[in-house]
């Protein structure tokens, strides 16, 4: 049928052509001048033009024809046919183009970093272009990355995502390569563009934004994310020197979901936290914690402060928890109003406060665990303890907001007012940082690698960007450490767009065939690189759950860096 | 008892297994571990309530309710939902591309759905906390949205259309008005 209407249509065009230059013939030998020539060439033009619809026909035709000869999986002609045409329609060129690649050229694409925003561009790839063929690579031995090290180990719920990405990493055109570093004794960055069509860096953000104030080095300073790190079993922190005996205080600068997070850790009953995957020596550190007072300082107020309501609602329904909201700092300015208007979450946290605020008894009862909110205030200075080496507080300043210009938004600024919190620990929970790596265009300002749509440009200013052709970027390192697991559903979306769109205009796919996953092997084998594959994380899975339901536990992970390589290669 | 347990145990392994988005992927690898299964049947046990019964009962006929799904391009499929199914589960059986990360523990907003009709809206219970603590963070909030997860199938919402956050970009929700074919 489809050939039948191919042949018909090209069997149109070839008639055309034919009358046309019998027509130019006759008329040449009849008329001559000049504008007899421009009126016969315009003659021949339109005698030759093939009307739009019979185009079309022949597009749709030949297109039928490819889904035949594919779905044969025979040789066909027709590759070689559009070769030999120079010029052709848009849509001809771009079926032609998709039907080489479907045919022949398999696009290469490694996926840097196995977090969410790594697995969902993976996934949206893998439904996006039939020939890609995914590589996802990580430092770790293990996947899922703040799925696995920066939730809660008391928000299962919130893990259940991993099915989805383990159903991913089990497609056949997709594979996990952990253990593979980018940069340093790894791949490096320039290698792996080498290797393949598509690099997409997805590593997210592994460090932190620092306050750069004085006595940030002190003994009892902590990041927030280090802390994560550590009651998650990360392999980077198991060896944190964490004291929680010294005193019975710790004060969380930030009021983010990450500063609920551990705010709510120290205090929640160890006994509840025990049924958790939490890490066995966090377990055991806190079962021997002293901290009964957590205070959570925030620059701004309660209608600014950047949590959520589910995880606020958690930390103020803690049994026996003493919580304390100073009243006068709930008082809203006309400005404040304006903020919660135009924003559904704001709102709803703030009367969480609100609520939390008026139910609250006036003291605690002896020995009773305490969560302090500390509006309005902003760290100074860490003081040092007579040793000099260790904290014994933060001086804080009082803070009043201002309007910053026209957008609407109110920042803190100082008012000289100062007071000193007395406290034994710190956790600085005041962003996470992306780190660069060699060959990266990297924005040290806003701590994101410079793109356009998920697409990485080089150069500071807007009109002298140039794109990095087959360079992406996703996620965090994209768009900075703020969002949950979902907003990462939206980022890959964009970035797997801009990537088809370039595939599909022939930017991404060099045109030379790049070795993709035989040339990483090779490099691996080459430095002695022992990855560790998707079914090495199983075995490693498997073992965590076994020790786990030994001790009652939905998993024991397994902290140490060389055992966890030894599991997954046993 | 024990029995009829293990029975419905083994019809659902089937239904999943016979069902074909999982075919290809490596299913096993859940099915082994204890407590991702236990975790399944949490899950499931509620939702699936009424298609167990509907088939240890047999004959009887479990009542069906029509929803339509419009998705992202704005392409419309009119899906037939067994009452006490949830939105999230029928979208899954039927191939909608609706994302449901938590897989419907309300920890997450992906399985946002926007209820095209005031009407149908009003017709549901109102949403928990939890769940407007989830909807604070959906992807195009409207005064509509809900988790498809937490839309349970009535007899009420026959007829109900349910669009896919993307395509609020082309359609207002109430004013919307289905392209002719």
């Amino acid at each position: 049928m489809g050939k039948v209407a191919l042949r018909a249509g090209v069997g149109c065009a070839v008639v055309a052509c034919g009358i046309a230059a019998v027509a130019v013939g006759r008329r040449a030998r009849s008329r001559r001048g000049w504008g007899r020539a421009v009126a016969l060439l315009k003659e021949l033009e339109e005698g030759c033009a093939t009307p739009v619809l019979r185009l079309r026909q022949v597009v749709d035709a030949m297109a039928v024809e490819m889904h035949v000869e594919l779905a044969s999986d025979g040789g066909s002609k027709l590759k070689m046919l559009l070769t030999f045409v120079d010029s052709l329609p848009i849509g001809m060129s771009l079926i032609a183009r998709s039907f080489s690649l479907l045919r022949s050229d398999q696009l290469h694409v490694c996926v840097v970093g196995s977090g969410p925003a790594g697995f969902y561009t993976a996934e949206k790839m893998l439904k996006g272009h039939e020939a890609a063929k995914i590589d996802i690579i990580d430092r770790l031995p293990t996947p899922f990355g703040l799925v696995r090290s920066g939730v809660a180990p008391d928000h299962p719920e919130t893990k259940i995502v991993v099915n989805q990405f383990s159903r991913v990493a089990g497609n056949e055109k997709c594979s996990f390569f952990g253990n593979v570093m980018l940069g340093g004794h790894g791949v490096s960055l320039l290698e792996l563009r080498q290797l393949y069509d598509v690099v997409v860096l997805a590593y997210g953000a592994e460090s932190d934004r620092s306050l750069g104030i004085p006595g940030e080095d002190l003994g009892g300073v902590y990041s927030a994310r280090e802390f994560v790190w550590w009651y998650n079993g990360h392999p980077d922190c198991k060896a944190m020197p964490l004291d929680l005996k010294n005193t019975d205080t710790a004060v969380v600068l930030g009021q983010g979901n990450v500063a609920l997070d551990v705010a709510r850790i120290l205090l929640r009953p160890t006994s509840e936290l025990a049924k958790t995957d939490i890490a066995d020596h966090a377990l055991a550190s806190l079962q021997e914690s002293t901290i009964r007072k957590v205070y959570l300082v925030g620059r701004r107020g309660p209608v600014q402060a950047a949590c959520t309501a589910k995880e606020l609602r958690e930390i103020l329904g803690i049994k026996g928890l003493h919580v304390h909201i100073q009243e006068s700092d709930l008082v809203k300015s006309p400005t404040d109003e304006v903020e919660l208007e135009n924003s559904r979450i704001r709102k709803r946290v703030y009367e969480l406060f609100n609520k939390a605020a008026t139910s609250q008894q006036s003291n605690p009862i002896m020995g009773q665990r305490e969560l302090h909110f500390i509006f309005f205030r902003r760290p100074d200075r860490f003081v040092p303890s007579e040793s000099s080496l260790h904290i014994s507080g933060v001086r804080l300043e009082k803070t009043s907001l201002e309007e910053n210009g026209d957008s609407g938004r109110q920042v803190a600024v100082g008012t000289g007012q100062f007071d000193d919190l007395n406290c034994g620990m710190v956790l600085k929970s005041i962003g996470y940082k992306s780190v660069p790596v060699d060959g990266l265009p990297f924005n040290i300002h806003q701590g994101i690698v410079p793109n356009i749509r998920g697409r990485v440009v080089n150069g500071a200013q807007l009109e002298h960007t140039e794109v990095e052709h087959g360079l992406y970027v996703v996620g965090w390192l994209k768009r900075g450490p703020t969002g949950i697991i979902a907003t990462n559903l939206y980022c890959a979306e964009e970035t797997v767009e801009s990537v088809l769109e370039d595939v599909k205009r022939g930017l991404a796919a060099s045109g030379s065939q790049k070795p993709g996953r035989q040339g990483l092997l090779q490099i691996l084998e080459n430095k002695g690189i022992n990855y560790v594959p998707f079914s090495g994380w199983q075995k490693i899975d498997s073992v965590e759950k076994l020790r786990g339901q030994l001790k009652g536990k939905p998993r024991e992970k397994i902290t140490d860096w060389e055992e966890l390589l030894r599991v997954a290669h046993a | 008892m024990l029995l009829s347990r293990l029975s419905r145990l083994g019809a659902r392994i089937t239904g999943e297994a016979t069902r074909g988005k999982f075919t290809d992927t490596r299913r096993g690898y859940y099915e082994g571990t204890f407590n991702n299964y236990l975790h399944f049947l949490r899950n499931r046990t509620l939702s699936t309530t009424s298609s167990d019964k509907a088939q240890e009962e047999g004959s009887e006929q479990t009542e069906k309710i029509s929803v339509t799904f419009v998705d992202k391009d704005g392409e419309e499929k009119l899906i037939k939902v067994p009452v006490g199914m949830s939105m999230l589960e029928a979208a899954h059986e039927n191939d909608i591309e609706l994302e449901g990360a938590c897989e419907g523990s309300l920890a997450c907003s992906t399985c946002h759905v926007i209820v095209m009709d005031v009407g149908y809206y009003n017709k549901l219970e109102d949403p928990t906390d939890e769940e407007n603590d989830m909807l604070d963070l959906a992807f195009g909030l409207t005064q509509t949205s809900r988790l498809g997860c937490q839309v349970i199938a009535k007899p009420e919402l026959d007829g109900m259309r349910l669009a896919l956050p993307a395509a609020t970009r082309n359609f207002a929700v109430d004013g919307f008005v289905p392209k002719p074919h």
